[in-house]
This record gives C-alpha cells, sequence and structure tokens, in this order.
C-alpha cells in the first residue's frame, strides 16, 4: 500500500479515537439511561471500525475478525439482552441526583484523561514504532473513565454500560499493543461480556421487584455502625 | 486426561441438577459429584508430588491451554475439599422446607457452575484465559450472594458484582499489557511458564505497568484494603456454604493469579513488586484488626478475617525467602480448610438462633452444643491458638521473617495477629457462654420460648457430619504435615520463584 493511504488510515484511525474519548466522556454525563446505551453503542462501534483501520493499515486479519466480533456482540447482542432481563422502567428513568454534579464530573474526567496520555506515553515508546499512535493513551483513558462513571453512577444500566466500556477502552489499548492475542480468546471474552449483561440484568430485575428500586447506587445498609437490633434477622426462613 | 475429567464433572452434575426430580436429586448429585473431585484431586495433587510432571493435558499449535504444576494442584485440591464439605452442610442447611424446588435448582446448578469456574483458575495455563475465567467465577457466584432475595443479599450481591469487574476490567488492560511485553521481548509461548522464561527480556516499565494493574485489578476480588470494602457485604449475605467457598478458597484462587506473577517480576527488581505486596499486606491484616473489635455480625466478622489472612499470606510472599514461600502455601492451605469449617459453624449458629447479630446471641452452648462448640473451636483455630493449623503456619511465617531480620515487618505482622485473635475471641466467647442481658434480646418470639424453656436445637445430621469432617484436617495440619503434602507444599513454594 502506498505511503499517502497509510497515512490516511492512521489518521482515520485517529479520528475514530478522538471519538471514541468522546462517547466516553458522554457516558459520564449522560442522564438517561437509553441515551448512556446509545452512547455505548456508538463507542463499540468506534472500537470495531478502529480495529478494521488498523487492519487494513498493517494487513493484520486477525483484526478484522476483532472487528467482526465486536459488530456482532456489542452493538446488536448487548442491546438485545438488556431488553430481554432487565426491566423496562429503566430506560425511561432520568438520574437526577448523580453522586457529583455533571461539570465537577466533567473536570474530574478531564484531569483522568491528562493522566492517561502520562501513563499511556511511556506504554508507547517501550513497543516497536508499528504498535504505536493514539490507541494506548486513548484506551487508558476510555478505562479509567469507565471506572469513573462506575463510582458517580447510580442506576443499574449506566452501571452496567460502565463496566463495558472499560472493557472497551482496554481493548482500545489491545488492539495496538497486542494485536495478535489469539481469536479464541476474543471470542471468549465478547461471551464473556454477554454474560455480564446477563447476570447483571438479572440482578436488576431482582432488586426493582423486591426493593422496589433500580438505583441500586443508592443501596447502602450494609455498613458497621447501620446494623441496628433485629437487623440481621434471616428473612426466608 | 484425568485433568480434563476434573472440570466435566461440575458441568455434567450442573446439567443433572436442572432434571427437576425429588428434592433429595441435586443434593446428593452435587454431593457425589463433588466427592468425585475430591478423588481425582488427590490423585493428582498425589502423582504431582510424587514429581511424575504434568505440564500440559490439552495443546493446540505451540500454545499449552490447560496445564497443572505443583501450585495449581494444591490449589485443585483446596476446591475439592471445600466444595465437598459445603455441600454436604448444603443439604441440612438448604433441606427445610421454605425453599421451593425451583429455587433449589437454581441454588446448585450455580453451585457447580461456580465450582467449575473456580478449578479452572488454577489449570488455564494462558494468562487471558486465567482473566476469563476470573471473570466467570465472579458472575456464577452472583447470584448464589443473592440467593435469599433479601434487600441486603441483593445489595451486596450488586456491590460483589460491580467491583470485582470494575477491578477485572483493570486487570484485562494488565494482561493485554503482559502479552505486548510478551511480544517486545521477542515472543514465545504466552503462558504462566513461558512468561517466566522471557521476562528478563521484556521492557521493565510494560512489567511494571501490567503489574500494577493486575494486583489493583485482581487485588479487589481478593479483598486487599482499601478496595475490600465488598467483600465483608457478599461474604456475610450470602448462605453459609456458599460463604465457606468464597472465603474459603475463592479469594485463594485469585490470590493464586496474583502469585503467579511474583517469578516474573523478579526479572524486574526495580519495580520492587516484593514491597508492593509487603505493603499492602499489611495494610490488609492491619485494617481488618481493627475492624475485627468493632464488627456487629457474626458472618462479617469471619469476611474480615479472610481480609487479614489474605493480607497475611501475601506479607509471607513478600519476603520473598522458599521458607516464607512454603509457609504462605501452608497458610494457605490451613486458611482454606479453617475458614471454611468457621462459616459452617456461623451456619450452624444461625440456624440455631436465626439471627446474624452479635448482641442478640448469648448463651448459644445452652441452645445447641454443637453450634456452640463449634464456634469456639472455630474461632480459635482462625485466630492461630495452638496447636491448630494456622498457629503452625502463622508461626512458621514469623519464623521466616526473622531469620530474614524483617523485624519490622514480622513485628507489625505479630501484633496485628495478637489483635485479631483478642477481637474475634471477645465476640466469641460473649455469644457462646456470654449471660443474657435485659433488653437485648432480638430472638423472634418462637425462639425466645424455646429458649426460655431450655430447649436444645439439633442441627440436622448432615451439619454436623459436614463440620466433623472439615475439623479433622484442621486438627491434624497442626500437629503432623503427611510426608507427600510436604513435597506438595514444596513444589507450590518452588513455582514462587523463578
Amino acid at each position: 500500500m502506498s505511503e499517502a493511504t497509510n497515512q490516511l488510515l492512521e489518521n482515520l484511525n485517529a479520528l475514530a479515537g478522538g471519538l471514541f474519548l468522546l462517547t466516553a466522556f458522554g457516558m459520564v454525563a449522560m442522564r438517561q439511561a437509553r441515551g448512556c446505551l446509545n452512547l455505548f453503542i456508538g463507542q463499540s462501534l468506534l472500537l470495531a471500525t478502529s480495529a478494521a483501520l488498523l487492519g487494513l493499515r498493517y494487513h493484520s486479519v486477525h483484526l478484522y475478525g476483532v472487528a467482526v466480533v465486536n459488530l456482532i456482540s456489542k452493538p446488536l447482542i448487548v442491546p438485545w439482552l438488556l431488553r430481554k432481563t432487565s426491566p423496562e422502567e429503566v430506560y425511561t428513568r432520568r438520574e437526577v441526583d448523580q453522586a457529583l454534579n455533571i461539570p465537577t464530573s466533567l473536570l474530574i474526567a478531564l484531569a483522568l484523561v491528562v493522566l492517561a496520555y502520562f501513563l499511556g506515553l511511556p506504554l508507547s515508546n517501550a513497543v516497536e514504532p508499528e504498535f504505536r499512535g493514539p490507541n494506548v493513551s486513548i484506551g487508558i483513558a476510555g478505562l479509567l473513565l469507565g471506572a469513573y462513571t462506575l463510582t458517580v453512577r447510580r442506576e443499574a444500566v449506566p452501571l452496567l454500560l460502565g463496566i463495558l466500556a472499560m472493557e472497551n477502552g482496554a481493548f482500545f489499548a489491545g488492539i495496538a499493543i497486542s494485536r495478535d492475542l489469539p481469536m479464541l480468546v476474543e471470542l471468549a471474552i465478547a461471551t464473556d461480556g454477554l454474560i455480564i449483561v446477563f447476570i447483571m440484568g438479572v440482578l436488576t430485575r431482582a432488586v426493582q421487584k423486591h426493593v422496589g428500586t433500580t438505583a441500586v447506587g443508592g443501596l447502602a445498609s450494609l455498613k458497621e455502625a447501620a446494623v441496628e437490633p433485629g437487623k440481621g434477622e434471616v428473612s426466608g426462613k | 486426561m484425568s485433568v480434563l475429567i476434573i472440570l466435566l464433572i461440575p458441568l455434567v452434575a450442573t446439567a443433572l441438577v436442572c432434571i427437576p426430580l425429588k428434592r433429595g436429586w441435586p443434593m446428593g448429585v452435587t454431593v457425589v459429584a463433588n466427592a468425585a473431585l475430591l478423588i481425582l484431586t488427590t490423585q493428582l495433587a498425589w502423582r504431582i508430588a510424587a514429581g511424575e510432571p504434568i505440564t500440559a493435558a490439552l495443546q493446540v499449535g505451540m500454545l499449552k491451554w490447560i496445564a497443572v504444576d505443583g501450585l495449581s494442584a494444591l490449589i485443585l485440591l483446596l476446591i475439592a475439599l471445600v466444595a465437598t464439605t459445603a455441600s454436604i452442610f448444603s443439604i441440612g442447611y438448604m433441606g427445610h422446607e421454605n425453599v421451593l424446588p425451583g429455587q433449589l435448582r437454581l441454588y446448585y446448578a450455580n453451585y457447580n457452575l461456580f465450582i467449575f469456574s473456580m478449578l479452572a483458575v488454577p489449570m488455564a495455563a494462558e494468562p487471558t484465559l486465567v482473566w476469563i475465567v476470573v471473570e466467570l467465577t465472579t458472575l456464577c457466584s452472583a447470584l448464589l450472594v443473592s440467593f435469599d432475595n433479601t434487600r441486603e443479599a441483593l445489595e451486596a450481591s450488586w456491590k460483589y458484582v460491580l467491583l470485582s469487574l470494575m477491578g477485572a476490567g483493570l486487570a484485562l488492560f494488565g494482561f493485554l499489557v503482559l502479552f505486548a511485553a510478551m511480544r517486545a521481548a521477542g515472543g514465545g509461548t504466552y503462558t504462566w511458564t513461558g512468561l517466566v522464561v522471557a521476562a528478563p527480556r521484556m521492557p521493565p516499565i510494560l512489567l511494571q505497568t501490567a503489574f500494577v494493574f493486575i494486583l489493583i485489578g485482581l487485588g479487589t476480588k481478593v479483598g486487599l484494603v482499601p478496595m475490600h470494602t465488598w467483600l465483608p457485604d457478599a461474604h456475610s449475605q450470602a448462605p453459609s456454604p456458599v460463604c465457606a467457598l468464597l472465603s474459603g478458597v475463592e479469594t485463594t484462587v485469585i490470590l493464586y493469579v496474583l502469585l503467579r506473577l511474583f517469578p516474573v517480576m523478579q526479572a524486574a527488581p526495580q519495580s520492587h513488586a516484593e514491597t508492593w505486596a509487603i505493603i499492602l499486606g499489611l495494610i490488609s491484616v492491619g485494617t481488618a484488626a481493627f475492624l475485627l473489635l468493632q464488627v456487629r455480625d457474626y458472618k462479617r466478622m469471619f469476611a474480615f478475617s479472610t481480609v487479614e489472612h489474605m493480607g497475611v499470606i501475601l506479607t509471607a510472599v513478600g519476603l520473598g525467602t522458599s521458607a516464607a514461600g512454603y509457609s504462605a502455601m501452608q497458610q494457605i492451605v490451613a486458611h482454606s480448610v479453617t475458614k471454611s469449617f468457621c462459616f459452617l459453624a456461623a451456619g450452624a449458629a444461625l440456624l440455631a438462633v436465626g439471627t446474624r447479630e452479635i448482641a442478640a446471641v448469648r448463651g448459644l452452648i445452652r441452645r445447641s452444643p454443637g453450634a456452640g462448640a463449634a464456634l469456639v473451636l472455630g474461632g480459635l483455630a482462625i485466630t492461630g491458638a495452638p496447636p491448630l493449623a494456622i498457629f503452625l503456619s502463622e508461626f512458621s511465617i514469623l519464623k521466616a521473617g526473622l531469620t530474614e531480620g524483617r523485624y519490622l515487618v514480622t513485628g507489625l505482622l505479630a501484633v496485628f495477629i495478637v489483635i485479631a485473635f483478642f477481637g474475634v475471641m471477645l465476640h466469641i466467647n460473649r455469644m457462646v457462654f456470654g449471660a443474657r442481658e435485659n433488653g437485648q434480646n432480638a430472638l423472634s418470639a418462637n425462639q425466645h420460648a424455646d429458649a426460655e424453656r431450655g430447649e436444645k436445637f439439633r442441627l440436622p445430621f448432615s451439619c454436623r457430619l459436614a463440620l466433623i469432617l472439615t475439623a479433622l484436617p484442621m486438627l491434624l495440619l497442626g500437629v503432623y504435615i503427611p510426608k507427600p503434602l510436604h513435597d506438595l507444599l514444596t513444589l507450590a513454594a518452588s513455582a514462587l520463584t523463578k
């Protein structure tokens, strides 16, 4: 392939990376669960795009495989599975009380991205030139922003999507630095993501049925000091 | 081949318990399956201890997906042992009429899947495959933790899943970086043994980054302070036999993955992996020891004690000598057996009094002599009273620390262990022998009336049997370590160094 095409593919990959970062920011700030889901789908599509572009650039059939697995499992099966398992109510809810207000959240998220840049730099320099690129730092940023989403969110579905977004972040870095991972592992990790959605969906449904809320982050009765006499009784016996 | 059969048994058992037959069917299948596992893993461990190398059981191309060595055989043996006793205890614990047949099948299907996922961790040789099965251990046990479907149990389960998966996300990045480091070192097979071989050629920065991400990520699931917040919740809200599995072996299984990194990290001495281990270990032991003084729920008490013991093991591994490594392995065995006994005893106490609250339980020895005696024995054993198993292993850890001249580390460890001893025994002493105080009684009216009349609660036979079976190795290992086990421990400890 000519030098110009390679340059173009690298630039397109950088663009996909920038948009990937933007979706990660969006998931920190978006109030609606459905909006979060759409952002997650967009993020997964960008991950697949980046994998396909890098596959084209470095002639790696394996990366095409990653792109296809991501294209099928996350934007298609995850939303379907989520609808099957978790209660319908979670989509219509607006999250009014986040742990921190949104501007503060975004500022902290910005700081995390700067941190990710400095974490990613030495890693990029340690691998051969063909594995470098913006992917490592952006991937770490996605990972940290996903973890941050988990700490500020209260609602079940955004929390679940935060977990999957962390995985997306790890993979966004992974497709650059460890691109020849066995295909079997990729498939297993994708399946694993689906099991996460299933189990957490079932848990959400159980919480809604027995506790009457889907704001699972607000559950806080288990503490050292909060046990009042009689509270520790086992029900269902 | 027998290695693969070990993985198949729990899967077959899962399928079998789903068949809707009589109530006893899922219980019987699970006990038989786990007893078979115990026999097979003992045989496997025996062969490995005798020096027979079983390295590659499933090999596709250059890559060994499944391999068993001394360290993994030891962990497999512990999983099978606790799975067997907990499945026997489950008969009495889950047998009451309030549990519907459908729920019972769900419980046992999840139970066997959970055993499968744990067995797969020490067997998997490819690190990313290990990451996947570690993730599976969380997912298979989530519905077991929330089994009671109370507000507290659901909260505990949700916290457990969320924090474990968050840790797993960080660890995934660590494993991918490890893979990159492997390729930067010029390739080789991406397995635990391949990593140790290639480690000296890896760029140290990649190795360090991978180690820190994996230590924090999986450390969350081991319950290391400050990532431990979910552990006392999940380990106290799950049904007691499940607690025995979670605390007794699941934490150990995840710790095993961290232990696999230490021989790799020795190639990069400037990253101070061992110092990290000692610092995190001591913080965990110290925090848990002080929290043990103020718990109000006796299952939470044993859960904090798990945090403490994970810290002790990690500190011992951090000392880095072969004597310390051997005693760390000893501590792993002693802790698994003893902690599972403690949770079974706590389950027996819960059956007898119906509350988890320490303040509400007084004079347990009069209500149920069996549960009371088991709780005292468990408390003494877990805090390291002589001549029980943990006493021997903690003593040899402290001895190894002193011979190395690590006086500060050893001194702190000793102080924290003593504090934990007082914390646990104070609570247990009150619960078992204490006199009833007025206005501090939260027993239900029914149980209260029973207690007034001096009626004794009789533990189901299966519960007593499970307690006795678990107590035997706990008592025996305090005075005598059989030769094959000694060989296995030596072999396992040798996996900690290059």
